[in-house]
This record gives C-alpha cells, sequence and structure tokens, in this order.
C-alpha cells in the first residue's frame, strides 16, 4: 500500500490521515481539498465572527502528509485508479478516501440565490459583510446549526429571528416539553421564534433581501437570510463514477466503510452506513478510524454511533442522550427557573433508556454512562436531588463521545501514565479535546481516583495563593512574620515572601518599602526599577494613555542625555530608561518627580499601562473618547499590586488600534458605550480576550472593570496572568458573569469596596521614597565605599547609545 | 587574618543583604533573622552579574539562603553550595561583629 489519496479536507478527512499518521502508514498520503484552507474545527465555528482567528481553529497538517488547497476533483478513473482535478491534474491511488462531506440542503423557494448558508468560515466571511448594512435577520432552520447560526447573527448585532417547520424547536433533541422551555428562553433574549412555520419566498427589492414570506402570507422583515434546514450528503462525484448511492443520497459503505468499489472508502457526512448518514462530529470521527484501521490491515468496524449532544445554544444548556422515548418517563419541570429534564426508562422501570434536558444538562454529563444499564438511583432522586453527581462510573461508560473514550480509558491514564490534571488526560486519552463538554467528568474522575495536586505555594506554606488571601484579609494579618509564624513554617523564600508582599499590597496598600514588607519584596520592587542582565536597572515614568506633553517629554530626554542612559520606546507607549546604576536611582527620580511625573510601576506585579488609540478626539473613524477613558483607568489602578502583572488597552472604534483583544482587560468602543473585554495575554502563549460585556456605559464599565480586577487578585494563583485564571475558573466567563455583573456570590460590595481603599489610600512610591532618609539610604552599591561605582558595569557604544559589556 | 569594617550592625536590615568593596572584591553581607551574620562572592556565577546582596532571603529545609535575583537560583548563606545545581558554588567569606559594627575577615 503506497499512495492513498483523500477526497476533502473537512474535520473527519484530518481525523484519518491523523490517524493514519499516528499507526505508522509510511506511504504517500494526499488530501485534495476545496476550501483554499487546511480543515478547521467546525464546532467551534461560531466563535470565528466573535474573534477567535482562522488560525486558532485550523488543525495542523499532520507531519508529511500533501495537501492540494482550493482544488476540486472532477473524475475518478477506477479503471487506472487515478482521480481528475478541474485544471486537469490526474492523482493516482491505491486506496481512495471520499470525505466530501455535505452541502446545506437550501429549499427551492424563489429568491434562494439571495439567502446564506452556515457551513464554511467563506460563509461566515460573506455573512459578516452583509450584516453590515442590516437590522433584521432570519434563520431557516430551528435545530443545532440553526440556533447556532441565529447566535451569530445575534452576536453580529442584528434582531434574529428563528423560522422551524416543526411544531418546535430542535425537534431532534428535544420533545415538545423541553421545546416550550427552550422558546421562552431564546425569546427572553430578544430572538423572535417562528416555529410550525415554513418558507414561501425570500422577498427581494433591486436584488436585495427585505424579507422573508411564510407560506401564510405574513411578512418577516430581514436584510440577511440564512438557511440552516439540514444537509444533504456530497455524493455527486460517487454517483458519476457509478458508486452505489441510498435512494435519498449517501455514499453506501459496509461497517468497514468500504464503499461498492474495494479500492474505495468513504467516511463522514457524505457516507450512508447501516442506511444513516450522520451529521454529528463523534460519529464522523470513528468512521475516519474504522477506515485508517481497515487501510492498516486492521478489522474494526462501525457499529452506529452515539448521537447524545449536549450544547449551549444562546447561553441555554440542551442535551439530549440515549433514546427519546420509552415505556416509562419521569419529568421535572420548572417553568419559573426554565428547566426541564426528562428521563426515559424500561417498562419494569429499572433501566434507564435516554433522557432530555433543556437549562440545565447536569443530567447529561452523570447519567449519559449509565444508558442500556441498571438505573443507578431512583428516578426522581436523581431528576430532584442533583444525586447524578457523585456515582461511579462503569470503566465500560463512555465518557466523551466525540472521541469514544470510556471512563476506564481515563482511569488507565491516571493510574498507568501519572497524568494529574485534565490538560493531561486531554493528551493522553484524547477526552475532552472537541466539544469540551465531558470536562466536568475528566475533572471528576480525577478527583475520585484520588490524585491530589498540591495546591501549596511552596515548602513554607501549604497554602495556595488564593487561601492564603483569605487567611490574611479574614484574619487581618499586616505582617509576613506573623503569618508564617501562625500558618507556615520556617522563614519563607524567593516564591511566598513577593507573594505575599502582593497581597498585602492589594488589601492594606502602604509603601512597599515600609517596615518589614521591605525584606519581602524581589529586588525590582526593593528598587522600585526594573534589574537589567548586568545589574543595572531601567527606569519608566508613568505616562497614562500614552498621552505626553512636549515639556516632559523633553525632561525624559534631558534626563536620559545627563545620566547617559540607554533610550527605548516600549510596547506599553511609555519610554524606558535603561542602564542606571542603583545609586543613581534617586537623583533620576528626584528630576522626574520634579518634572511631575510619577512611578509606572513597571518593576511590580502590579498594572502596567493602559494604551489608547487616538480616539474620538482626533481620528475620523473613532467613536468614543478612547484617551480619556484610558488615562481615567489607568489613574485608577496604578500602584494596584496584583497576582501577576495587569496590562490594558482602550480602542476607540472596532479597527481596534490599540491592540485590547491582547490584554487582561480590553476596552473597544461602540456607537452605545463600551465593550469589555478580559482575560486577554500576548506573550509566551497568545489568547484573545474574551467579550464579557458590551455597550456599557462608562460608570457600568468602570465598575465591572472594579470588581474583575479584585476578583482575580483574590482567588488567582500566584504568577498566574488573568488568562489562565479565567481559563481555569471553574464554569468560566459565564460564572465570571455572574459573580461580578450579577452578584451572585454577594462580594459585590465587598470588592467595590476593596477598590475603593485602593484608590483612596493610593500615593506615588517614588515621590514617598525620595522624601524619606532612611529608604534612600539603601540606595547605594557598596555599603563602606558609597561614592564609588559598581566596577563591573561597563558599557560599549551601539548605534548611538550604551550597550552592557559583560565580563564573559 | 585582617579584618574591615564594614558598617554598623544596626544599620543592617535583617533578612536582607548589602554589597561592600573588600580589597576590590565585592562581597555579599546578610543578617538573618536571628540576627547571624554571613558573607558570600557577590558575583552571581549563573549570569555573571555581580548581585546576589540584592537576593531575597530565606532558607530552605532549615538552611538559611539567599535567592539571585536574576534567575532565582538559591544558594546556602552558609556553604555558598548552589542548592539548585549541585556543581556550582560561590566562596565565603568570614564576617562577625566587633565594637557593634560589621568585619569581613579576608
Amino acid at each position: 500500500m503506497s499512495r492513498i489519496v483523500v477526497v476533502g479536507y473537512g474535520p473527519t478527512a484530518h481525523r484519518l490521515v491523523e490517524t493514519l499518521v499516528d499507526k505508522g502508514f509510511d506511504g504517500r498520503i494526499t488530501v485534495i481539498g476545496e476550501e483554499p484552507r487546511p480543515a478547521y474545527d467546525r464546532v467551534a465555528l461560531t466563535s470565528y465572527l466573535s474573534g477567535v482567528t482562522v488560525e486558532d481553529l485550523t488543525y495542523e497538517v499532520p507531519a508529511g502528509v500533501v495537501t492540494r488547497l482550493s482544488s476540486r476533483v472532477t473524475g475518478i478513473d477506477r479503471e487506472a485508479r487515478e482521480v481528475t482535478l478541474a485544471d486537469g491534474a490526474t492523482e493516482p491511488y491505491d486506496v481512495l478516501v471520499l470525505a466530501t462531506g455535505s452541502a446545506p440542503f437550501v429549499p427551492p423557494v424563489p429568491g434562494a440565490e439571495h439567502a446564506f448558508v452556515y457551513r464554511t468560515i467563506d460563509d461566515l466571511d460573506a455573512i459578516r459583510v452583509a450584516a453590515k448594512d442590516a437590522v433584521e435577520g432570519v434563520v431557516v432552520g430551528g435545530g443545532l446549526l440553526g440556533l447556532e447560526a441565529a447566535d451569530a447573527l445575534r452576536a453580529l448585532g442584528l434582531k434574529a429571528h428563528i423560522v422551524e417547520m416543526s411544531p418546535w424547536l430542535m425537534p431532534r433533541q428535544v420533545d415538545e416539553g423541553g421545546g416550550a422551555v427552550l422558546k421562552s428562553h431564546i425569546e427572553g433574549l430578544g430572538l423572535g421564534v417562528h416555529a410550525g412555520a415554513g418558507v414561501q419566498e425570500i422577498v427581494t427589492a433591486d436584488g436585495q433581501v427585505t424579507g422573508l414570506r411564510k407560506p401564510d402570507g405574513t411578512v418577516l422583515d430581514a436584510q440577511v437570510v440564512v438557511f440552516s434546514a439540514g444537509i444533504r450528503p456530497r455524493d455527486e462525484l460517487a454517483r458519476s463514477s457509478g458508486l452505489a448511492v441510498g435512494e435519498r443520497g449517501g455514499i453506501v459503505v459496509d461497517s468497514s466503510m468500504l464503499t461498492s468499489d474495494p479500492s474505495i472508502y468513504a467516511v463522514g457526512e457524505c457516507a450512508l452506513v447501516g442506511g444513516m448518514v450522520y451529521g454529528l462530529v463523534g460519529p464522523c470521527n470513528t468512521m475516519a478510524e474504522v477506515a485508517a484501521d481497515r487501510i492498516m490491515g486492521g478489522s474494526s468496524g462501525f457499529e452506529g454511533a452515539d448521537m447524545s449532544s449536549k450544547l449551549k445554544l444562546l447561553g441555554v444548556e440542551v442535551a439530549q442522550f440515549g433514546a427519546m422515548s420509552g415505556a416509562l418517563d419521569v419529568t421535572y419541570m420548572d417553568p419559573v427557573g426554565g428547566v426541564y429534564k426528562k428521563l426515559f426508562i424500561s417498562d419494569d422501570a429499572k433501566t434507564l433508556l435516554g433522557g432530555i434536558c433543556v437549562g440545565d444538562a447536569s443530567p447529561y454529563t452523570s447519567l449519559r454512562p449509565f444508558v442500556g444499564k441498571a438505573l443507578p438511583a431512583s428516578p426522581s432522586d436523581l431528576l430532584f436531588s442533583g444525586a447524578g453527581a457523585s456515582l461511579d462510573l462503569p470503566d465500560e461508560a463512555q465518557v466523551c463521545s466525540c472521541n469514544n473514550v470510556c471512563a476506564g480509558d481515563v482511569r488507565t491514564a491516571i493510574a498507568d501514565k501519572g497524568v494529574t490534571d485534565v490538560p493531561g488526560i486531554k493528551a493522553c486519552t484524547r477526552a475532552g479535546t472537541t466539544c469540551g463538554s465531558c470536562v466536568p467528568m475528566l475533572k471528576q474522575l480525577l478527583e475520585k481516583s484520588g490524585v491530589e495536586v498540591s495546591k501549596a505555594l511552596c515548602e513554607h506554606f501549604t497554602y495556595s495563593r488564593a487561601e492564603l488571601f483569605d487567611i490574611v484579609r479574614v484574619r487581618k494579618i499586616t505582617t509576613f512574620s506573623q503569618l508564617i509564624t501562625e500558618h507556615g513554617h520556617g522563614r519563607g523564600c524567593d516564591i511566598c515572601k513577593p507573594a505575599v508582599a502582593s497581597i498585602l499590597a492589594s488589601l492594606y496598600n502602604g509603601h512597599v518599602l515600609d517596615g518589614e514588607r521591605v525584606t519581602l519584596q524581589d529586588t525590582n520592587d526593593h528598587f522600585l526599577a526594573n534589574m537589567q542582565k548586568n545589574g543595572t536597572y531601567s527606569v519608566v515614568p508613568r505616562i497614562p494613555g500614552g498621552e505626553i506633553t512636549p515639556d516632559k517629554l523633553i525632561v525624559i530626554g534631558e534626563v536620559a542625555r545627563d545620566f547617559g542612559l540607554y533610550t527605548k520606546i516600549t510596547g506599553g507607549q511609555r519610554i524606558d530608561l535603561f542602564g542606571a546604576r542603583v545609586e543613581q536611582l534617586p537623583e533620576i527620580w528626584r528630576r522626574l518627580v520634579d518634572a511631575g511625573f510619577e512611578s509606572g510601576h513597571a518593576y511590580g506585579k502590579a498594572l502596567r499601562t493602559v494604551k489608547s488609540c487616538v480616539g474620538s478626539t482626533w481620528c475620523r473613524y473613532g467613536v468614543q473618547d478612547s484617551v480619556g477613558m484610558a488615562i481615567a483607568l489607568e489613574l485608577r489602578y496604578r500602584g494596584l499590586r496584583s497576582p501577576h502583572k495587569l496590562k490594558s488597552a482602550v480602542s476607540g472604534c472596532a479597527r481596534e488600534c490599540a491592540e485590547a483583544r491582547s490584554k487582561d482587560f480590553g476596552i473597544i468602543a461602540t456607537e452605545q458605550g463600551w465593550n469589555l473585554y478580559v482575560g486577554g495575554n500576548g506573550g509566551f502563549k497568545p489568547r484573545h480576550a474574551d467579550l464579557l460585556a458590551t455597550d456599557l456605559s462608562s460608570e457600568k464599565l468602570i465598575r465591572t472593570i472594579d470588581r474583575f480586577l479584585m476578583f482575580y487578585i483574590r482567588t488567582a494563583d500566584r504568577l498566574q496572568r488573568t488568562a489562565t485564571w479565567l481559563e481555569s475558573l471553574d464554569g468560566g466567563l459565564d460564572y465570571l458573569r455572574e459573580v461580578i455583573m450579577e452578584d451572585s456570590l454577594g462580594i459585590c460590595a465587598d470588592l467595590d469596596a476593596q477598590m475603593e481603599n485602593h484608590i483612596a489610600t493610593y500615593a506615588d512610591e517614588w515621590a514617598a521614597t525620595l522624601d524619606d532618609p532612611e529608604k534612600l539610604n539603601r540606595f547605594v552599591t557598596f555599603v563602606n565605599a558609597p561614592g564609588v561605582p559598581d566596577p563591573s558595569i561597563v558599557f560599549a557604544s551601539e548605534r548611538g547609545q550604551i550597550k552592557p559589556v559583560m565580563a564573559r | 587574618m585582617s579584618w574591615t569594617r564594614i558598617c554598623d550592625y544596626e544599620a543592617m536590615v535583617p533578612e536582607r543583604g548589602v554589597c561592600a568593596l573588600v580589597g576590590g572584591e565585592q562581597v555579599a553581607i546578610f543578617r538573618t533573622h536571628d540576627g547571624t551574620l554571613h558573607a558570600l562572592g557577590n558575583l552571581d556565577p549563573f549570569s555573571g552579574a555581580y548581585v546576589l546582596s540584592r537576593g531575597i532571603v530565606g532558607s530552605r529545609k532549615g538552611e538559611p539562603t539567599v535567592a539571585s535575583p536574576l534567575h532565582k537560583q538559591v544558594f546556602s548563606l552558609v556553604s555558598g553550595r548552589c542548592l539548585d545545581e549541585d556543581a556550582v558554588s560561590v566562596p565565603i567569606y568570614r564576617v562577625r561583629v566587633a565594637d557593634g559594627g560589621v568585619e569581613v575577615g579576608g
């Protein structure tokens, strides 16, 4: 076996070639795809509209695999065993795999050619362009993908309607009762739901869509119409090559995924297996794995698939598992809370057959593995008291249906491979890597296996940073000595001392060099400057929002010139002055403070800068005063000590020139106010910030940031940036929103008071240091020769400025 | 043995270091929590910079230590050995209090 050609490059094709490469296939693999890019994650497609990039979504091409992108296969010569491409090229094969996927079904109604579909990156780009000038949008199809599309339209700022033929939404996942609860959720969000309605025509005027006419003649106004009314297998190539296809479409394959030609396999949404076409990622991945195994000489087969699904659409959890009917059923319904849960049970009331959940999908996680098995508790206990959460899963119970991973596989990874966290389980078993709905289950399995991940900060404290923060706060501890005597061991170290210094600073403010606190600081905080590689320091005065007068700019230039400092503009719109010796720092700062500068805290785990674009004052595109907001925020949070450094930026319009989404908290102006993004990061592992809230007033924006920062400061680990903190926060962004915007924990008043205290007690550290002879005494290189500069500090010249020369 | 007076003992902040020039050598002197003095070479062998006196003083399994402020390698204040990398150590110096002053032997 030497040459495999795969037609189609979607997620299923990706899984196939990835499995082949993993299994050690040593021939040539060529993948031919229509789209201009390799396969990408379609499950997360909607996130593309909220800023996730194509690169984020795209799967890496496995090593050695040849790809031909933007290429369409037009014919298969089964005699000669080669495929022909649209450009006339041919590609010979020994084994051919058809992974041509499906196409969205567009009903043949007048005007349909003006509608969009929702499947590819290009489709989303087209919808985004059309939405720019639109006010209303309609999605035809109230299934899983239709609701995704409606959410996307809403995210693009449109008033969205959903038109569904069936009498209720998501008829494949929920029954009528669940559909009613789902409808009230979605209508509550301001979307229009039109169930039991079809489409008569897409109404247009001058080639522009103006609405959608229902069969009863009424017209829904809309400038964008998206069809999401099911899929049709792409079987045209198989058909024209004489392969067997099903009556209603789909390439006929047996359980080994072979078509009617023993050299040709078909996998994914284009395949008709056991009389079924599957459109879910889980079964398609299984097909890819079966085909790969067969190609490598294995004997696995596709035995049908678990069609269970759990998703969160428009903020509503919807889940379905196992059968959707049974001899007996038990229903829990709470129309006030918007929760609907139903279990189907065998006629002897002993076996769980399936379930439906709307508004609370917890039974999915705990009970899906018990489908076809004895009920682990009474149905009422399972539905009402949440008894499901603590059940012990049998080894053979499937935990991750996307990747077909059982509880036993996860337990093996934990026991034999020493895995101690969820990322480890993901790497080892693939569980949780596709839709992520089983991650809570993975956590439970970890906990139950007795894996104890030490939260101890270091050998001196058995507590995590967050726990120490609470101890200090609740017991009102004000010194490190008291804390380590009462709650720790030994005398501390370079890990716990700065961490406790930061906690004390966050809670009580005060000067970081006061009293015993001077002994806790890293050298940067100790000398209020940043140590560089040769033991000299750099100096960064605060330039709020990056706005500076010419006079102040001249002062910085004069100081740099007079002290012979290397000068560089930073990424945070400030100026960094390098090469100062310890004893020069007070002289430098005397000049800077006299000119009205204050510490920029570049040396601290603290707020650094709030960048800004020029904003509406000057920019012809700006919609808000981003500079004014950036300055206000920087002055509000200056000096705020935190678990790690904090960066921010404010952009005056959606062009986002300030790069706010790479910041811990980023603000982007809208016509109505401000959008707030949190948890962004540049650095080692870049991460785009997540949209926390939209169209906030200035006052509400500031209040929300206050709480975000204080909640982070309270609960993060040492040196944990907001990006990783947010990712590890149980419940993620939704939970964060509940805590700081809906006050679900009742701590907002406390967080507000803490921030007010910080602002009220802020004082410039450098000005205070210059006023204190005792603090100034420490700025000396040699305690026994105060006037002597360090002879080991040597500079050479480069591009007209100094650079350090190391002795070796 | 000759002794060089560095500074007043009371001028030393507990759990911090200072640096002194002793016969052309840079010596880092630390006062620990219990009042004991320790002296090491100021050169951080990992970075080549003279900075150990500015590290954080602490303890590891009871042994008093200083961590390099540049890349945080920890050294024993008693033996000068690096506790993170066995093969590396820094010189130690004798240090005493005489007449209320700190003195380094050389």
